[in-house]
């Protein structure tokens, strides 16, 4: 039997994190996965980022996670979302070729630390007066843990559906973990299903790309990770087509097939990425969708068509795809299929990711009920560092939702569950203004060094950039005159007074070229890092606004209430309220406040209750 | 709850009595430090009670409670001293200077014995209602606000607040994808409209009117009969009158109700430049700062010099040695009785336009307060280009509003509770 401080099961995006971390703050890990040489593939979409998961793969970065890292050494096309908006809600999205991303994941695993990876199934979990206590694999091996962080993706009772077909796995031509499933059915843990759904694989050479518009990569220099230095890959251009009426009658007469709608998929999908047939049939007076051609790799000719989810009979996706413009000689290489799966409630786990009832049993990415990789990999971290710090006896990196956007997803699943799989929004985030993807190192390396999750080689950087935050920060605080400013030609009053450089920089009309001539060369060393101290001076008077609010909440987050919090005990709270407070099980007051439906009145009984606790 | 909190918890001076409360863990000390020594534990003791400096500050009951069977829950003291305001005024200032010690914000008291477990939520929210409503005006107006009637359309202010959140965030989040336009056509126009309703209730009379009466400041130079008008007004010799210049020196405040609606007569010292006297020249700041405070002022200077809105009043209307004013809004004679009817009637009804009608609810300043952020965030939505700042400003009227409805923050919420409270209860 081999011995580890956390065995990760499963290489998915969340696994990877997790094993990652933990073995970057110095735990021996083992990462156990049915294939060795899918760790890291790319399971759906060939891109990583967007609009608030590109905020989750920075804030991973921020911990020297592994994504974004793969993300640039795989990236064939950069595109910043929301360009012409506020930077808090812009998303930094690439596209992958999939295999460089995959061999990107595996090299960057080889030089986190102490880090064993296993083939194999996991058959089930050594559990010992219901503590976890190590893992059984398929051919009968033991690896005995403290923590176990499961990471296994749809592959938990996962089941494959393309028209009147069924299939069981999680990816097509891959076993689903059913055992785990009935085991984990049998600790009778909350669960439930959802379902996602993939679209079909075009062969790239069957399309006709000069009908079509093009969309070239980002011709400025920006990377996935705060580290990123140069462009690794060729470039290469996307595509748009569109949906017309042909297309929607195809659908529309094949309704009828899709599990979709023929019942045989029970379960809740995504209201935001929903399948062709959802978005024909809910927003039936659209006469067109957009569908985006993105390749998939450098040297494959499969291009993935986003926007066109589905799991409508292989022969009417190709009829259907036929009818657009670009597509009509297209083929199909893999129809596309809809996954209905097990997932966790998750308001059965702590904010740790650890499950209430199973000690040292943490669960991390889409058994969870959230989709995408950078939903995943955020929660992959999260977890694996918890484990990491409960087995090292250290402390985890304090998040909050005032300070990333892995602590608003962890919070949001932990105490309102899931209805439909959980996808990261900015609009999920109240306190967005100060969690801009562009300021993750800045809001999370700190913490991240304290906790131990930083490699030398970040951290290096890391300090250096801290100097030089200090110097621009310096002369940021020089004051210059509203006539100096106009006497450069600067649409600004002559007798604005005198000002700090931080302060001009509130006006509309100075940004931070208008002020390069008083500051030093500094600031066009690091453009990206003056970037970032220039929005925090421009939003300065808007995030002042919110300090009372984060000091109601911080406060309020410093009163625990714990898993054994006696609801039922106190006097003043309905049934109602015992029973939502039960299921959620706030770890502290200021999360109970975010309970759907909990009364000032009941939050105010908490507050008593807790305080004659703690006395 | 480190920090040990005082207040004066009986009326206003003067009265015949003040009771001071001390709640905290530094309570004794302070007693110690004020006595010289803690009397018996629960019993009324008769101390002489000295500022650091030796001096006395009074001679006074005080009770030595120790916690936690007290009405906080914490060690207490109550002095019980002479009720002058000089008096009071030199105790506070002495516990002031106690460095463990800090005045008591509005209801923090209660809410320690909440906080303690001395008395639950029903409790003290049914001390909130005991404690208002002392009038028949006042009880309908909490009635209206009780019935539901500014929650409901707080509510549905929120709702509205939602649908336009939901108009950006779908702007912002989903730039990418062909199926969210840009933001509705009307959106700005939207809130405009809900900028000026909020508006409507922040420009209607506010509660605390009915608690602390019309505000009228009498005020004008030394010797120009003020004091002569406010005892008439008050119909008591409650200001001395004298024909010499500078009686006045202090701010002299009378409540009264007139035809039943509540009243606060504010006589102050004769505004003139140079005063050599310098309790006279204190005396006259405040009486400036009383004009800021004054719904509404009745002056009795020169033509035209007082502050805007005021009523031009021809005092000493019998006296012809006086020049007469050009075009005074009122001649009165408080010793012959000529004009003070008019100026009542006139009063009373200028009065009743500033206070909330019957069964109106009325705003306290809280709700003023949180209301007045929600209207200037909602103009500032409609206004900024930057739709990310449009969505913090949308969040933070949505905050507001929240915290009018109660659906905040515990903190928030147990401050909006226990700041209904007078202080030191």
């Amino acid at each position: 039997m081999s011995t580890f401080d956390i065995v990760v099961i499963g290489g998915g995006h969340a696994g990877v994190e997790a094993a990652a971390v933990a073995a970057r703050m110095r735990a021996r890990v083992a990462l156990v996965s049915f294939d060795l040489t899918a760790i890291g593939a790319m399971s759906c979409n060939p891109a990583i980022g967007g609009l608030g998961k590109g905020h989750l793969v920075r804030e991973v970065d921020a911990f020297d996670g592994v994504i974004a890292r793969a993300a640039d050494a795989a990236a064939i096309h950069y595109r910043m979302l929301n360009r012409s908006k506020g930077s808090a809600v812009q998303g930094p999205r690439i596209q992958a070729d999939r295999t460089l991303f995959k061999d990107a994941v595996q090299r960057l695993l080889l030089d986190q630390g102490d880090l064993t990876q296993i083939e194999g199934e996991a058959a089930a979990l050594n559990l010992v007066g219901g503590r976890v206590t190590g893992v059984r694999l398929g051919d009968g091996a033991h690896l005995s843990a403290p923590a176990v962080v499961l990471c296994t993706g749809t592959f938990l009772g996962g089941r494959l559906f393309r028209g009147e077909e069924i299939m069981e796995g999680g990816r097509i031509a891959e076993a689903s973990a059913r055992k785990l499933a009935a085991q984990l059915r049998e600790a009778s843990l909350p669960m439930s299903r959802l379902k996602t759904g993939t679209p079909p694989r075009l062969d790239g050479r069957t399309i006709d790309w000069a009908r079509l518009d093009e969309q070239p990569s980002d011709s400025d220099l920006w990377f996935m990770s705060a580290m990123g230095k140069a462009r690794i890959n060729p470039q290469v251009f996307c595509a748009i087509t569109r949906t017309n009426a042909r297309s929607h009658d195809v659908i529309r007469e094949s309704l009828h097939r899709s599990p979709l709608f023929s019942g045989a998929i029970g379960a809740r999908g995504p209201r935001y990425c929903p399948s062709i047939e959802d978005k024909i049939h809910r927003f039936a007076d659209r006469d067109s969708h957009q569908i985006f051609l993105e390749p998939e790799g450098l040297d494959s000719p499969l291009v993935y068509p986003n926007g066109i989810s589905t799991s409508l009979p292989a022969e009417v996706q190709l009829a259907m795809l036929r009818t657009m413009e670009g597509l009509e000689t297209v083929e199909m290489v893999v129809p596309g299929y809809a996954v209905e799966y097990d997932h966790i409630d998750p308001r059965a786990l702590r904010p740790s990711l650890e499950l209430r009832d199973i000690p040292g049993l943490y669960c991390a990415g889409q058994i969870n009920g959230t989709t995408g990789y950078e939903e995943a990999a955020a929660q992959g971290l999260v977890a694996g560092m918890h484990a990491a710090a409960a087995a090292m006896g250290c402390e985890a990196a304090p998040l909050d939702r005032a300070n990333s956007y892995m602590a608003v997803m962890i919070d949001d699943l932990t105490l309102h569950g899931v209805s439909e799989p959980y996808r990261m929004l900015t609009a999920r985030a109240e306190y967005r203004l100060r969690l801009r993807a562009n300021n993750a190192t800045t809001r999370l390396t700190p913490l991240a060094i304290a906790a131990g999750c930083i490699g030398p080689e970040r951290t290096a950087w890391f300090t250096q950039r801290e100097e030089r935050r200090a110097r621009l920060d310096a002369q940021l605080d020089r004051e210059v005159t509203g006539a100096e400013l106009a006497n450069a030609g600067l649409p600004v009053r002559r007798d604005g007074g005198r000002l700090a450089l931080r302060e001009w920089l509130r006006f509309n009309e100075v940004d931070l070229k208008a002020i390069e001539p008083w500051l030093s060369v500094d600031a066009n060393d690091d453009s990206e890092l003056a970037a970032e101290m220039a929005e925090d001076a421009a939003y300065a008077p808007y995030l002042a606004r919110q300090e009372s609010e984060l000091r109601d909440l911080r406060a309020s987050e410093a009163l625990p209430l714990g898993d054994d919090f006696p609801y039922g005990a106190i006097s003043g709270l309905s049934g109602e309220m015992v029973e939502r407070l039960t299921s959620a099980r706030p770890a502290t007051l200021a999360a109970a406040g975010r309970v759907p439906g909990v009364t000032p009145a009941a939050l105010a009984a908490l507050l008593v209750h807790a305080r004659r606790l703690a006395a | 709850m480190a920090d040990t909190i005082f207040a004066l918890s009986s009326g206003a001076p003067p009265a015949a009595i003040g009771v001071i409360r001390i709640s905290g863990p530094a309570a004794g000390e302070a007693l110690v430090q004020l006595a010289g020594k803690l009397p018996q534990v629960r019993r009324a003791s008769f101390l002489h009670l000295r500022d650091p400096a030796g001096d006395t500050l009074d001679r006074a009951l005080a009770l030595w409670l120790p916690g936690p069977g007290t009405a906080t829950g914490e060690d207490t003291v109550e002095l019980h001293c002479h009720g002058g305001r000089a008096v009071i005024g030199a105790l506070e200032a002495a516990l002031a200077a106690i460095p463990q010690l800090r005045r008591a914000a509005p209801g923090e008291f209660t809410r320690r014995a909440f906080a303690n477990g001395r008395i639950d939520l029903a409790e003290a929210e049914g001390l909130v209602d005991l404690l208002s409503a002392e009038t028949e005006l006042q009880r309908r107006s909490a009635l209206a606000m009780a019935g539901g009637a500014f929650s409901r359309t707080v509510d549905s202010w929120r709702e509205r607040l939602l649908t336009f959140s939901a108009s950006v965030e779908a702007v912002l989040d989903f730039d990418d994808e062909d199926d969210v336009s840009a933001l509705p056509a009307d959106f700005a126009a939207g809130l405009t409209a809900l900028c000026c309703e909020i508006r409507a209730w922040l420009s209607r009379p506010r509660a605390e009117m009915l608690k602390e009466g019309f505000r009228v400041v009498l005020a004008g130079p030394p010797n120009a009969g003020k004091s002569t008008l406010f005892n008439a007004l008050v119909e008591s010799e409650a200001a001395i009158t004298a024909p010499i210049a500078g009686t006045t020196r202090d701010v002299l405040t009378r409540p009264v109700a007139l035809d039943g609606v509540p009243f606060l007569f504010v006589d102050t010292a004769g505004l003139h430049e140079g005063s050599a006297d310098a309790i006279e020249a204190i005396g006259i700041e405040r009486a400036r700062g009383e004009l800021d405070h004054a719904d509404l002022v009745l002056w009795l200077g020169e033509e035209g010099m007082g502050p805007q809105g005021t009523w031009e009043i021809e005092a000493q209307a019998d006296r012809h040695d006086r020049a007469a004013k050009q075009s005074p809004d009122f001649r009165v004679s408080a010793r012959t009785g000529e004009g003070l009817l008019a100026l009542r009637t006139a009063l009373v009804a200028k009065a009743r336009e500033g206070m909330p009608r019957p069964g109106e609810a009325a705003l306290n300043a809280r709700q003023h307060q949180l209301l007045s952020v929600a209207a200037e965030r909602v103009g500032e939505a409609a206004e900024h280009a930057d739709p990310l700042l449009a969505a913090e400003a949308l969040r933070q009227a949505r905050v507001a509003c929240d915290g009018l409805l109660g659906r905040t923050t515990t903190e928030d919420m147990l401050d909006a509770l226990f700041g209904q409270f007078c202080i030191g209860k």
